[in-house]
């Protein structure tokens, strides 16, 4: 494969026209609307919900299915990451303390 | 910045991991540091790395990260009212830079678009700042993964790592019973609906997750209403 050829690059051109597209799709038009009451309340969801839909599969999915063992990683990693999170309201020290645990055991007993 | 400089290293861990992905895949350096300084869409570029090496058409990968990136289109819905004083061609960019945890954290500090002139400025200035630092981490972490790519193997799993970043803010966000519920349902949601292609999990998540929101909201509106008393909803 050639380190450069065009179709490649004109694919990738593209990719960060869909970036700037789907994250700019309702600012585009410059008519004013106003969103119905009832979105603006369900919107107040939105974010967290986003976060657990991308997090939550990537602690308890492994190949494609629900993770039958205690033995892995990232389900004390993530339990302490939450604690620690609850206990001192540090996401530095979140991510860290949570990678504290994850990486003896994922490394040092292949979990 | 302080919020997007606590969360770095969680986003340059999974910047890191990005790079040294594209890297292994074999899309040849040029494509690869292209793809790590325009794209910006770290889920998508992952999508598309298995369909480059495949040489599928470029229909179907545009199609691919199109799919895998519908979340943006929710979260532009919301961030409509912040940017609308401004030029499009401001919009456009400033959506360039917004991703999920600019999204998460803006809409966290500034739960409604300010209606004077000094708390748009505020809020147009943290957005570029939000926008700028998380563009920065990831740039430069993902090239970092790509230097790093024959060092860092992948089985070291550091970008879970990034995982626990967007762990922390989820929780920093729990801040009512309903929220934590809702969070509940579309994490049962992402992980029941987990088979569909394109990610589309996470839509299907997101949507049962503001659908609970909203019929909770109006049960507790006529519980309240029916016997009189204080609302006990998502008052923010």
């Amino acid at each position: 494969m050639t380190s450069a050829d065009v179709w490649t690059l004109a694919t990738i051109a593209g990719m960060t026209l869909v970036t700037v597209l789907t994250r700019s799709l309702f600012f585009l038009s410059n008519n004013s609307w106003e969103l119905p009451a009832w979105v603006t309340t369900g919107l107040k969801y939105a974010p967290i919900a986003a976060l657990a839909a991308v997090v939550i599969p990537e602690i308890v999915i492994t190949a494609g299915h629900l993770v039958s063992t205690w033995k892995d990683a990232r389900l004390f990693a993530a339990l302490l990451a939450v604690i620690w999170y609850f206990w001192r309201r540090s996401l530095l020290g979140t991510i860290l303390a949570g990678m504290a645990v994850y990486l003896p055991l994922h490394l040092g007993l292949g979990w | 910045m302080q919020e997007m400089a606590a969360v770095g290293p969680g986003i340059a861990a999974w910047g890191v991991m990005t790079g040294v992905a594209m890297v292994k895949s074999g899309i040849g350096l040029v494509s690869v540091l292209f793809m790590s300084v325009l794209v910006f869409a770290g889920s998508s570029q992952l999508a598309a790395l298995p369909l480059f090496a495949a040489s599928a058409p470029m229909w179907v990968i545009l199609a691919t990260a199109f799919c895998v990136n519908l979340r943006f289109i929710v979260f532009s819905v919301h961030l409509r009212p912040y940017v609308m004083h401004l030029p499009l061609a401001t919009r456009l960019v400033k959506a360039y830079l917004f991703a999920d945890l600019n999204y998460v954290l803006f809409v966290k500090r500034f739960p409604r678009p300010a209606d004077d002139d000094r708390g748009r400025a505020a809020q147009d200035a943290y957005w570029t700042a939000s926008g700028v630092t998380g563009w920065l981490i990831w740039v430069v972490s993902s090239i970092a993964g790509v230097v790093l790519a024959a060092s860092v193997p992948v089985e070291w799993g550091l970008g879970f790592a990034g995982i626990l970043a967007l762990l922390g803010i989820m929780c920093s966000l729990a801040v009512s019973r309903l929220r934590i519920f809702s969070a509940g349902i579309a994490g049962a949601a992402a992980v029941a609906a987990y088979a569909l292609p394109l990610k589309l999990n996470i839509l299907v998540a997101i949507a049962a997750a503001v659908a609970f929101g909203l019929l909770m909201e109006s049960a507790n509106a006529k519980i309240s209403t029916s016997r009189a008393a204080p609302t006990t909803g998502d008052a923010e």
